[in-house]
């Protein structure tokens, strides 16, 4: 009997399965995970990593920055920069389509970088030594400067944020504080809408149309090549369910697999670990009010540096030493501005000199208000750390559980801890945004301008300018060094350490990763 | 009975009126901020400004609500903050995998649970019984979490007849369809199946003490026909209750397992949003589950009156 109703059971099942089975044997599909699920497709109305590895697969830009983040042209073709270094002409290069089919125009380039100019932070610096950008023609258009800048190439050509992602002019003259209702870019993959679930999956088609360079790739520079027929970014919210379903071939690339679970996915056959590329490694950091007490003194900011001992929050976060780095640095240690400067403020672990320093600074025992998220794979357990230095140098800690969501509005409120502010917050930056002081916001200090905290430094932003106008690397590096040991002094923030996550892949069915810097790069990745 | 059904579902009106006004309001005092999560990490608080403003979060509370409830008189929803898509496209995107994964888990939960609770009645305080509610009690009180994984460690990875996670949609075929659910539904199935048999055998174990009974098994009437005809048709009333309960909880609850098993269903929608504050995400599937949770309650009344005939509206 039971038999019969097993076999009446895949009887009706066959004709479905034989249905499905030529469709999936044509198509290459590679499923990735990626640290986030895909829920704006606006790569510059956000500065959410996820929103711009969607923006990296749909847009172009028009330079494209390399493993070592120098840049090299992307959609332009050709361009050239006066004698005088103020005026720039870009020409675009032949073959350039949208995924509507109409060509891009430089009325097209324009309306995208004043609208990327408006919102992000690089661009807006940017767009602070921008006169006007004029069209030539539909190919070529230039760019003047009221002043020599020295970032034009690599601001057009970042990673890091949002990336300057050109559109078609109609979506680019959105206001920039809305999102673009349709995401149609000149990029090597097409987003498939139609088949978008928020939460749960993201389609991208290749881009049949796509013309690549011939440059060899390397981070977001040389030939975009489509390698398979469709990407899925698929979303699994749960860690121990992504890592199975990647050890059980359901997946092909795990972007970010918690460190926990480094070492069973060493393990499994067909997973293969890669570190990501050269600087893209994640900064850990604590962040102080600078317009709240007892923080507003400088005194007291530089007595929190006797409270960091690095190892202990890298050894909370990460665990095994292979994936971590000991930085007490503001720029990315392994990065090209990589100096000494300000160093000589983290070199002593002592929480009784910590509490002195402060009573100094005027403490008395007030209590200090740390935002302490619960639900974050690295920032929690950093800040649990800090909570139990503080508690153990004596410091009065008012530790306020919240989700992270919470805590990235709380930290915007400007006023006193009591009356809904707060004293200190713990967060992370990126490895390739940290390693260059323009595309570093945090490093910055512009008063109410600036990021949550606020550092107030007239020096600090002198020598932010001062990098950007340097012609040379050797001055710039000069800079960088000057300006770190500032940064160190006045305490923009104080760094806990600097740690590497590897991504995980099938080995055994993908090919062609391309270490990234800064975004997950997936256009070259073909299956075998 | 129609007047009967007119007349409740007339007063589910103010009930979904209720449900709207505290649910909104309840969003706006919970702390968090989309303009916030939106405009990401590296945001200034005046480019976080611009984000609330474009948004009209920056509009006095109730404005925002009588827009809100304007729209809904007009059967529209709103838009994602986050993705901009219809609230319910989103809704109606989850919809198959819930009460797909809902009525897969109670045919598992019901064909186990009820022959076991009708055994364990019928052989009260012997090993039979005791070794069937032990199980039940085992499984009520397993997280679903653990047990989920137990099973997807043996059946997916170890010996790899099933797979670990996702949905597949019946469109795309009945085999991968059903193979995507057997975990899930088994996981989420036996802690409904513990909860449905303690309820049938406590049923059936007082009805099983009526003269009726009695009178049939005295007859010499099959022990099957006096369970199952007799004895299980008027212990029914409960029983229904308990598995109406159940679905109305497996729509909206079941985001443990869905978070686990990687299924894209309502569950997850919710938890998603309310971690992002996308505020008319949430109202949206509050108002869907309230709404759910009115219509089976009465269709569990209207479901006395066919398995007892004493009950009439």
């Amino acid at each position: 009997m039971l038999n019969r109703v097993f076999a009446g059971a895949l009887a009706l099942a066959l004709p479905f399965a034989a249905v499905q089975a030529p469709a999936q044997a044509q198509e290459k599909v590679l499923k990735a995970v990626m640290h986030a699920d895909v829920r704006v497709i606006d790569p510059v109305w956000t500065t959410q990593t996820i929103a711009n590895i969607h923006g990296a697969l749909v847009y172009d830009t028009l330079f494209g920055n390399d493993a070592d983040q120098k840049p090299h042209p992307q959609m332009v073709g050709k361009y050239e920069v006066s004698p005088d270094k103020l005026t720039y002409t870009f020409t675009l290069r032949d073959g350039l389509k949208f995924h509507d089919g109409s060509p891009v125009t430089t009325k097209d380039v324009i309306a995208s970088l004043k609208r990327w100019g408006a919102k992000d932070g690089v661009g807006q610096r940017l767009m602070g030594f921008v006169t006007k950008m004029e069209p030539v023609d539909d190919k070529t258009f230039t760019m003047v400067l009221r002043e020599p800048y020295g970032m034009v190439l690599e601001s057009l050509g970042k990673s890091s944020s949002s990336i300057a992602a050109i559109m078609r002019e109609k979506d680019a003259l959105t206001d920039p504080q809305q999102q673009v209702k349709e995401s149609v870019g000149s990029g090597p993959y097409v987003f498939a809408k139609d088949q978008w679930v928020p939460g749960s999956k993201a389609v991208y088609l290749k881009n049949k149309d796509y013309q690549p360079r011939t440059e060899a790739p390397s981070s977001f520079a040389g030939a975009k090549i489509p390698g398979v027929d469709r990407i899925e970014l698929v979303w699994i919210s749960d860690p121990q369910t992504a890592m199975s379903a990647l050890i059980n071939g359901e997946i092909d690339f795990y972007e970010a697999p918690p460190n926990d679970f480094l070492p069973l996915l060493e393990k499994a056959r067909g997973v293969k670990l890669l570190k990501t590329g050269k600087i893209d490694s994640t900064q850990g950091f604590i962040r102080l009010n600078h317009l709240q007490p007892p923080f507003d003194n400088v005194k007291a900011r530089q007595a929190m540096y006797y409270l960091i001992n690095q190892e202990d929050f890298l050894r909370a976060i990460v665990g095994n030493p292979k994936y971590y780095k000991v930085c007490p640095a503001l720029l990315t240690c392994g990065g090209p501005y990589e100096n000494a400067g300000g160093r000589e403020w983290m070199k002593e672990y002592n929480p009784k000199k910590a509490l002195q320093l402060l009573k100094e600074a005027g403490y008395k025992g007030e209590p200090i208000t740390v935002l302490s998220a619960s639900d974050h794979a690295t920032i929690t357990p950093a800040t649990q750390v800090l909570i139990q230095a503080m508690r153990e140098a004596g410091i009065n800690v008012d530790a306020q559980s919240m989700d992270w969501g919470s805590v990235v509005t709380r930290r915007a409120k400007k006023d006193p801890p009591a009356q809904g502010g707060w004293n200190i917050f713990v967060t992370t930056s990126g490895g390739v945004g940290s390693a260059n002081p323009i595309l570093h916001t945090w490093i910055g200090a512009a008063c109410d301008k600036g990021l949550f905290g606020w550092p107030c430094d007239a020096k600090i932003e002198e020598l932010r300018n001062a990098f950007g106008m340097a012609q040379t690397e050797e001055e710039r590096k000069k800079i960088a060094t000057e300006l770190q040991a500032r940064a160190m002094e006045q305490v923009v923030y104080i760094p806990f350490g600097q740690w590497d996550t590897p991504l995980a892949y099938r080995a055994d069915k993908i090919d062609g990763i391309v270490p990234n810097t800064g975004l997950a790069v997936l256009w070259g990745i073909t299956k075998k | 009975m129609t007047a009967y059904i007119v007349r409740r579902l007339f007063a589910t009106l103010p009930v979904m009126a209720v449900v709207a006004l505290f649910v909104f309001f309840l969003l706006r005092f919970a702390p968090g901020d989309p303009a916030a999560i939106i405009a990401g990490e590296d945001a200034t608080s005046e480019a976080i400004e611009a984000v609330r403003a474009k948004l009209g979060l920056d509009r006095p509370m109730v404005e925002q609500f009588f827009v809100w409830v304007t729209q809904l008189v007009r059967g529209d929803m709103g838009v994602s903050i986050f993705s901009n898509l219809p609230v319910t496209r989103l809704i109606s995107q989850r919809l198959e995998p819930t009460v797909a994964l809902t009525l897969s888990t109670l045919f598992v939960a019901v064909a186990m649970a009820i022959p076991i609770g009708v055994l364990a009645a019928w052989k009260v305080r012997k090993w039979v019984d005791r070794v069937v509610m032990g199980f039940a009690v085992l499984g009520f009180a397993m997280p679903v979490f653990v047990l989920a994984y137990v099973l997807i460690y043996f059946f997916a990875v170890q010996w790899q007849m099933l797979p670990v996670q996702g949905y597949q949609p019946i469109a795309q075929g009945f085999w991968p369809f059903v193979e995507s659910l057997i975990l899930p539904s088994l996981a989420l199935g036996i802690t409904y199946m513990a909860l449905i048999a303690r309820t049938t055998r406590a049923s059936m174990l007082e009805v099983l003490s009526q003269d009726y009974i009695r009178t049939a098994n005295s007859k010499g009437l099959a022990t099957d026909r006096v369970l199952l005809l007799h004895a299980l048709k008027n212990a029914a009333v409960p029983i229904v209750t308990v598995i109406g309960i159940g679905i109305a909880l497996l729509i909206s609850g079941v985001v443990i397992t869905e978070t686990v098993f990687n299924i894209p269903g309502l569950g997850r929608l919710t938890v998603d949003a309310v971690l992002k504050r996308d505020y008319p995400v949430v109202q949206g599937l509050i108002l869907v589950f309230a709404g759910a949770k009115v219509l089976v309650n009465l269709i569990i009344d209207i479901s006395y009156a066919f398995l007892d005939p004493r009950i009439r509206y």
